[in-house]
């Protein structure tokens, strides 16, 4: 070899700890920034109780510990009760994540009762919303309702905020709501520009000005608030000059069950040409984890190019983000473009200079919605 | 660091959860969307925190088992880091 790190084959991964069913892409919602698939309602059936249960079993048998339950909204299902008991059971510590809608007391207390560990309430902006949000009407009655009930049954109160251009600027009004309704953590967190996010970039992305001032008015909620809520912001990757290491890598840790059994590394990874992922309908999920081309096609560094290949950092980030360098350079296999080392490096900087423009709406925002 | 009462009933922290773990070989303290990978002395100490026994009682217990003796202090130590991290709480 000639510079820098050397190419190793792609190891044979430890389990999958991080297992992530997404019951459903059904939701009552209709957010711009959601990062299911656009062509979400053409995916096929939802997988039944007993094929749920079945890939909950295989995983756990494999190692699989944190369980993430998520959709779509996963409560649209009747049968979210039967599947955290059934994994409960097997061990996992189960994290529900919902927008709240559909989360009245019953549901709650058997949830409760059948071994949830945790509920993330997402808080649901869509612009439609926003506005209805910060007037404090139907939308945060909703989620203050919720919010009782949450902390009624002993769970810490978890919300999280998708941050973006239209609503970044109202932090602070976002933050006193939080306090109101005594949530434990917040997670600020800016949208990360996959599905229909990425469809809508253009209006999300918020200008350098509007992300700093949120984290000056966050800072200073923190210092007025002192501990009791813990505040994360998680900024867009966007303005950064280094990828993130996605995933840890794809198929090293996390594993994701796509509504209708397909079995992704990662998941907003079906967008990803040229990989056939395996469907648990067919498949193990031993097999699928340990032996399908899809998952071992990241693995290693094999695939990497430069300027990845020969990078000291390869290790620490994994070349980025897979489903990011294939939406903006054509290529999967490419440099997260989010580096500054890699070539295409302007494709991120200039989408963040043109964030810099006042906002003009040449272009409606679409909804997530069928199609 | 904090000094801990030999009195005091550490219990797990609440919402986090202690188990065994056939696949990694060891005891995982998981909390939300996380996991921690004990080593084997943290794994003892920590599963013998129940909320019921005392400091001096789980040192007593470790030092019976493991046919050990003076581990009151490394016992008092990480159990007091414990704390700090939330791993452990101490119930009024």
């Amino acid at each position: 070899m000639a510079r820098g790190a050397p190419v190793t084959a792609a190891p044979r991964p430890g389990p999958p700890l991080w297992l992530l069913c997404e019951l459903t892409y059904r939701c009552p919602l209709h957010c711009v920034f959601c990062y299911n698939p656009v062509d979400f309602s053409r995916t096929g059936a939802e997988l039944t109780t007993a094929e749920w249960l079945r890939v909950l079993a295989e995983a756990r048998a494999l190692g699989a510990v944190q369980l993430g339950l998520s959709g779509g909204e996963p409560l649209v299902r009747d049968d979210v009760e039967t599947i955290v008991a059934a994994a409960h059971d097997l061990g996992f510590y189960i994290n529900l994540i919902t927008s709240g809608v559909g989360l009245n007391e019953s549901r709650l207390e058997a949830l409760k009762r059948a071994g949830l560990d945790h509920i993330q309430l997402s808080f649901q902006d869509s612009t439609r919303q926003m506005n209805d949000f910060l007037s404090s009407t139907r939308t945060f009655e909703l989620k203050s309702k919720v919010a009782a009930l949450i902390k009624k049954y002993e769970y810490p109160m978890v919300l999280n905020v998708v941050l973006h251009r239209l609503n970044i600027d109202h932090v602070g009004e976002i933050l006193a709501m939080a306090k109101t309704m005594e949530a434990d953590y917040v997670e600020l967190a800016n949208t990360q520009y996959y599905g229909w996010a990425f469809k809508n970039r253009e209006q999300l992305l918020p200008s350098r000005a509007q992300l700093e001032r949120a984290e000056a008015v966050t800072q200073r909620f923190r210092e007025d608030n002192g501990e009791r809520m813990r505040i994360y912001f998680v900024v867009p990757d966007y303005f950064e000059r280094r990828p993130k290491p996605c995933m840890n890598g794809l198929g090293s840790l996390f594993l994701t069950i796509a509504p209708d059994g397909c079995a992704l590394p990662c998941q907003a990874a079906r967008m990803l040409p040229g990989l056939q992922f395996p469907n648990v309908r067919d498949a193990s999920v031993a097999s699928i984890w340990y032996d399908s081309a899809a998952f071992n096609h990241f693995r290693g560094d094999a695939w990497m190019k430069e300027p990845c290949r020969s990078c000291p950092e390869k290790t620490k980030d994994f070349g980025g983000c897979r489903c990011q360098a294939y939406l903006l350079t054509g290529d999967a296999a490419n440099a997260d473009p989010v580096c500054d080392l890699s070539p295409h490096h302007h494709l991120v900087t200039e989408a963040v200079a043109r964030a810099e423009r006042p906002y003009v709406s040449e272009k409606p925002l679409v909804f997530r919605d069928h199609r | 660091m904090n000094t801990v009462a030999p009195t005091a009933k550490p219990a797990i922290g609440r919402g986090l959860r202690l188990q065994w773990e056939p696949a990694q070989n060891a005891h995982v303290l998981l909390y939300p969307e996380g996991m921690i990978k004990l080593n084997g002395s943290a794994g003892e100490i920590m599963k013998r925190c129940d909320g019921e026994r005392t400091v001096s009682e789980i040192t007593a217990d470790l030092e019976r088992s493991f046919g050990a003796t003076g581990l009151g202090d490394d016992v008092a130590a990480f159990v007091a880091m414990a704390l700090e991290k939330k791993w452990l709480e101490v119930r009024p």
